[in-house]
């Protein structure tokens, strides 16, 4: 009844996307111009005085993706229980970040994640190792946000992909140039509202829909609202095993591999440079805490009503599609047919769509992205709505986009050219420095972004284990065990970044071998995206045997780490 | 006497975080993957309840533990007078 009114209001899709594309972009370019930054403190840091609020809102933004926001529940509506293991570890990072990390790194009060490793281990060797790690690990994670720009402009507003790729390489140029820290955390607070509105709406509507219930999460577990009695996910269960599929609640991986993603997911979040960097921004170390909750809170918003969309999606698609003659398809199918997303092809040329678990009968092929993208479309729902999603999945892929240029040009300007090249660089030098640096990361993000190279697929994971492998151990040994030296690290970092990585290209990309690698050869029965749990726990045994045979750090070092335990007097961020 | 003040602090802020972090790795690692074909021949409403846990409950449970770290936490910094 809502849904008629408010169709027959309303305008083409295209005409929508425009309105809401282009009234969002004003608002990120207008806060910009508002917050611009004039100091390098202000560039890095935002003036270290955000709100726990205002930060909690940013670093949300900053964390959720492209991927959280178009790929996830696509993900886990193919892979049912499995797809619990990106719900678990992109969220219990958390818990390890606001009780582990931040409150100490907010203490120590510097500017970068390198920082802390250079100074905490009083070393110019080991800073290099930090930047090298932080570049890698951002560098890898902003080329598949570019990406997603690109592909969302080409869907919605049928420009070339390259061409949306520019269009969004200059909006990010032209606010994280100019605003810096400043300017991010607050146009993230604006993305924030905007992607989690657009997430929430066809959530809603779908969760009414299929369920009676305005509650997504609680219309996962309730019985359809067709009458017939059911819960949806035993409705699902059924409808998968009848196709050859395994139990939607019961997954195909093994115990160990979920075991290990899901660690190495929570451990890798805890140790990306562009989450942890959010923390330096806030006033004091109770802050630090308090926008840690808050930012999990709002990142559960939508973790917690994925795997909801991804049932109900799932559901809508074998029910729409299963067993029905292609001739009849709605027209979303032809759609995004055109797109490539979704393939048919009718092997055994009866007209109908077979959809199997057996891939030599199986006839159609659903990319995970046409989930989110066209789930407003299947449900028929109203165009705006549809135009929302498009707005939305900008939102995330910008805010995080934004988060990791950041990183990479505070990585070069402060750690490697005003604390290992020229350390008496003036402060205007450095931030001209660190302007220039953005205006380059822009570049090379955008470049790969249009030339993807082979392994974007996998940018994600290997993203996640690096800083798993190389950052997590290094400051949580760092802040918690005074005797950890120099020498213990560094090896540490180096041999856990060098063994994931070569994990990550032997196993995943198939470099060493004429052809990929099968299951069966895993170290452990565990995958390339689980590895990381396992570079980790390398990267601490390496640690702490290197440690014992070598001199304990200066007493001064082991003055901070007693330091950066008490939270009192805590100043504001500073060389 | 500071440096005594310092080793109490930091104690009791170990024991907070032995704690949090156990019910952390039982809501996720253990209900929601190694118990999980166990739980599930429970239900809560129409959820199994392993699979909740994995898709739902853990990511609940996480929200709730850091918030109550920080009471925690703000009530000790209190006590030892690092509230300042």
């Amino acid at each position: 009844m809502i849904n008629s009114i408010l169709l027959a209001e309303s305008l083409p899709v295209q005409t929508w996307t425009y309105i809401l594309v282009g009234i969002t972009f004003t608002l990120y370019i207008g806060i910009a111009i508002w917050a611009r930054a004039g100091s390098t403190k202000e560039f890095y840091v935002a003036g270290g005085g955000v709100s726990p609020l205002a930060n909690g809102m940013a670093t949300a933004a900053d964390w959720m993706s492209a991927a959280s926001f178009i790929s996830m529940a696509g993900i886990i509506s193919f892979a049912g229980y499995d797809g619990a293991v990106y719900l678990m570890g992109w969220t219990g990072g958390y818990v390890l970040l606001a009780l582990l990390l931040a409150p100490y790194l907010r203490k120590f009060g510097k500017f970068t994640v390198p920082d802390f490793i250079g100074d905490r281990y009083y070393s110019n060797t080991a800073r290099l190792v930090g930047v090298i790690c932080a570049l890698l690990v951002s560098f890898t994670y902003v080329a598949g946000q570019m990406r997603g720009v690109g592909l969302v402009f080409s869907r919605f507003l049928e420009v070339d992909i390259n061409t949306g790729v520019v269009i969004g390489m200059l909006i990010v140029l032209f606010y994280a140039v100019l605003g810096g820290m400043k300017g991010i955390t607050y146009t993230q607070v604006a993305q924030y509202c905007v992607l989690i509105f657009a997430f929430m709406v066809p959530a809603i509507f779908i969760s009414i829909q299929m369920t009676g219930n305005p509650i997504p999460q609680l219309g996962f577990g309730s019985e359809l609202a067709d009458g017939s009695g059911t819960f949806l996910l035993d409705k699902l269960d059924g409808l998968s095993t009848d196709l050859g599929f395994a139990e939607y609640t019961e997954g195909t991986k093994s115990l160990v591999d979920v075991f290990a993603i899901t660690l190495a997911l929570m451990v890798g979040t805890a140790g990306l440079p562009h989450v942890i960097v959010r923390f330096f921004t806030v006033k004091r170390v109770k802050d630090a805490r308090k926008s840690a909750g808050i930012a999990l809170f709002l990142i559960v918003i939508l973790y917690s009503t994925a795997p909801a969309v991804a049932a109900f999606a799932r559901t809508n698609m074998i029910e729409t599609l299963s067993n029905q003659p292609y001739a009849t398809v709605p027209e979303w199918f032809k759609k995004w047919e055109t797109t490539g997303l979704i393939t048919f092809v009718d092997k055994n040329n009866d007209g109908l769509i077979q959809y199997v678990a057996d891939k030599n009968q199986n006839e159609l092929v659903v990319d995970n992205d046409i989930m989110v993208l066209a789930n407003p479309e299947i449900a028929e729902l109203p165009n705006w709505v549809i135009a929302l999603v498009a707005a939305g999945a900008l939102a995330a892929a910008l805010s995080t986009a934004a988060g990791l240029l950041l990183v990479i040009s505070a990585s070069v300007s402060h750690d490697l050219i005003k604390k290992i090249i020229n350390p008496k660089i003036s402060e205007k030098n450095e931030l001209v420095a660190a302007r220039l640096s953005a205006v380059v990361a822009v570049c090379v993000a955008g470049y790969f972004g249009i030339n993807p190279p082979g392994f974007v697929a996998a940018t994600v994971a290997l993203a996640f284990g690096l800083a798993a492998a190389s950052f997590f151990p290094a400051i949580i040994l760092g802040i918690f065990y005074k005797r950890m030296n120099k020498e213990g690290a560094i090896a540490g970092m180096i041999v856990g970044i060098v063994t994931m990585l070569y994990y990550m290209l032997k196993y995943k990309l198939g470099w060493f071998d004429d052809v990929l690698p099968s299951k069966s050869e895993w170290w452990f029965g565990i995958s390339p995206e689980g590895f990381g749990s396992v570079a980790m726990l390398l990267n601490f045994i390496v640690s702490i045997t290197i440690m014992k045979f070598t001199p304990a750090p200066p007493q001064d070092v082991q003055d901070i780490v007693e330091r950066i335990r008490i939270p009192s007097g805590a100043g504001e961020a500073t060389h | 006497m500071t440096e005594s003040k310092s080793k109490a602090y930091w104690k009791e802020n170990i024991r907070y975080l032995y704690i949090l972090l156990a019910v952390w790795f039982l809501v996720s690692f253990v209900a929601g993957i190694m118990l999980k074909d166990v739980l599930n021949d429970f239900k809560l409403g129409g959820f199994k309840l392993g699979f909740w846990f994995a898709q739902q409950g853990s990511m609940y449970v996480f929200v709730v533990l850091i918030f109550i770290y920080v009471r925690l936490m703000n009530k000790l910094d209190k006590k030892y007078g690092y509230d300042k």
